[in-house]
């Protein structure tokens, strides 16, 4: 069953949401995707190439200039609210320690937005329920800038989750961390999913955090990026870093290289 | 000794003052020794209390005027792309412009008194209110306003919820800024076209050649405008902790 759709979307950067598409530089080029409930989805490619941009356009904050993006049934107008995103940047607020960070999104999401007050207690225990699920456990009052960065990045996974969203964006969220914390958070992740089973979308250049954690990857072109290469992944969860070192693995991850390597010709 | 420095400094400041005063053997009609001018506080005492309390009134309001403006036009200007590029160059322009030049013509309209130097410390001090209140805003990191936009957020909420926060450090930064300059703007309204405040006492002192009596007059206002700054940076640090990370934190180490 699908349940975000893209249908021949095309993007001019720069102007978003412009009528004309003219002989401007595309960002995304007739973009086709079908997303299904639940499903955790992988997009690589070069940087540069519109990844971003699809994110964006999936969470409603930018309209494409043709075709049409529709989550749910419905026609994306208008920035979705069921939406988690996560950046590389942890972009926490830093006047406010973790928990009352995490507890941001349900000051302002609806129905947690007017039942803030009466839900207090149980809205502190969810927050810290999510901390405690990301190993984060006893940070809760601290402020961001005492956490290191691969503990910032856990906290704003628990920003983008805590009101249950259906939709979990991830725009590069582990590109500013070492390998060794990388592949912890790799684990963490493929854990909340399990538990949740929201639908994810994960934009990377990782290749291998691509394979690690999502069940189809999509490989899209540099710019004007357009997808040329869908592979879906069969290697039982949950997947350990073992896995990695796997025969099919290591195929899988050098068969996607080989076609964003075509992708940069073309 | 970082709690010792500014007094060290001061009094490094009034011993060279001092110094150059018994060298230079430079009479008190001329500049008047340190000594001189804490005699003449002294000896003026009811008056310089009488009129620095004018003066403090007259600056705190002008100054409480010009930070609640200040802060709404700079939220606007910070907020909107379109509000910068049409105000900016106006509030560049009207802050180059000499306000005691201005004095004379605010007489002139609301007649000599409170009300000119009321509106001079107001001209004096909006400005480096609303600018950094509007660079505060206008930095805001993009990702930021995506997440809350994601969220369904209204341009209340990130105002409320990041903006104003945000802004804060800006803003008493501003605020210590702002103050001076307010005093700076009254007591030059005063000095103009004033009846009462330590301008006119000033005015007064020097045409009687009375000097100590003018620097008498010029510590009391820097005492009032240490004395203000010193306020607002007791609430800046009450305030704004998060942006000040100083001794006493704790680092937490591993991913």
């Amino acid at each position: 069953m699908t349940f975000i759709q893209l249908t021949n979307v095309d993007l001019v950067y720069g102007s978003a949401g412009a009528k004309e598409v003219g002989g401007e530089t595309l960002a995304v080029s007739s973009a086709n995707l079908n997303i299904a409930l639940g499903e955790f989805l992988a997009i690589v490619g070069p940087s540069g190439c519109g990844k971003s941009t699809l994110l964006k356009l999936i969470a409603g904050l930018v309209r494409p200039n043709r075709g049409s993006v529709t989550v749910d049934g419905l026609e994306v107008t208008h920035p979705l609210k069921t939406v988690g995103m996560a950046f590389q940047n942890a972009t926490l607020l830093p006047w406010r320690n973790i928990r009352d960070n995490v507890m941001l999104p349900l000051e302002i999401v609806e129905p947690y937005r007017s039942r803030q007050k009466q839900d207090r207690e149980a809205n502190r225990d969810r927050a810290e329920t999510l901390l405690g699920k990301v190993g984060l456990s006893g940070f809760a009052d601290r402020m961001p800038w005492q956490l290191s960065g691969g503990m910032q990045q856990r906290a704003q996974l628990c920003r983008a989750l805590i009101h249950e969203p259906s939709i979990l964006l991830l725009d590069e969220p582990f590109a500013a961390l070492d390998t060794f914390t990388r592949e912890d958070l790799w684990s963490v992740l493929q854990e909340l999913w399990l538990f949740r089973k929201c639908t994810i979308i994960l934009v990377t250049h990782e290749l291998r955090e691509a394979v690690y954690l999502a069940e189809t990857v999509h490989v899209m072109s540099s710019r004007p990026g357009r997808i040329i290469k869908t592979s879906s992944v069969d290697i039982p969860r949950p997947r350990t870093l073992e896995s990695t070192f796997q025969p099919d693995f290591v195929d899988l991850v050098h068969d996607l290289r080989h076609h964003i390597s075509l992708g940069k010709q073309h | 000794m970082q709690r010792l420095a500014p007094w060290l400094a001061t009094a490094a400041f009034v011993a060279v003052w001092w110094l150059c005063v018994v060298i230079f053997d430079i009479k008190s009609f001329v500049l008047p020794s340190p000594w001189e001018a804490v005699k003449a506080i002294y000896q003026f005492r009811y008056p310089l209390f009488v009129h620095g309390l004018a003066t403090l009134t007259t600056t705190l309001v002008g100054f409480a005027i010009a930070v609640a403006f200040g802060m709404v036009l700079g939220i606007l200007v910070g907020s909107s792309r379109l509000a910068y590029s049409a105000l900016y160059p106006l509030l560049v322009g009207f802050n180059s412009v000499p306000k005691a030049a201005l004095v004379p013509v605010l007489v002139i309209w609301f007649g000599a008194g409170t009300v000119p130097a009321v509106i001079t410390a107001f001209m004096l001090s909006f400005f480096p209110v609303v600018a950094n209140v509007a660079t505060a805003f206008a930095t805001i990191e993009p990702e930021l306003l995506e997440v809350m936009r994601s969220l369904g957020a209204s341009q209340r909420d990130m105002t409320l919820k990041i903006g104003i926060p945000r802004s804060l450090p800006f803003f008493f930064a501003s605020l210590k800024i702002a103050i001076t300059l307010a005093f700076v703007g009254s007591v030059i309204a005063e000095i103009v076209a004033g009846n009462s405040g330590i301008g006119n006492v000033m005015l007064i002192a020097s045409s009687n050649f009375n000097i100590p009596l003018v620097f008498a007059a010029l510590l009391v206002v820097g005492f009032m405008g240490v004395g203000m700054y010193a306020i607002f940076d007791f609430f800046e640090r009450r305030m704004t902790s998060w942006s000040i990370r100083g001794a006493g934190a704790q680092f937490a180490g591993g991913g």
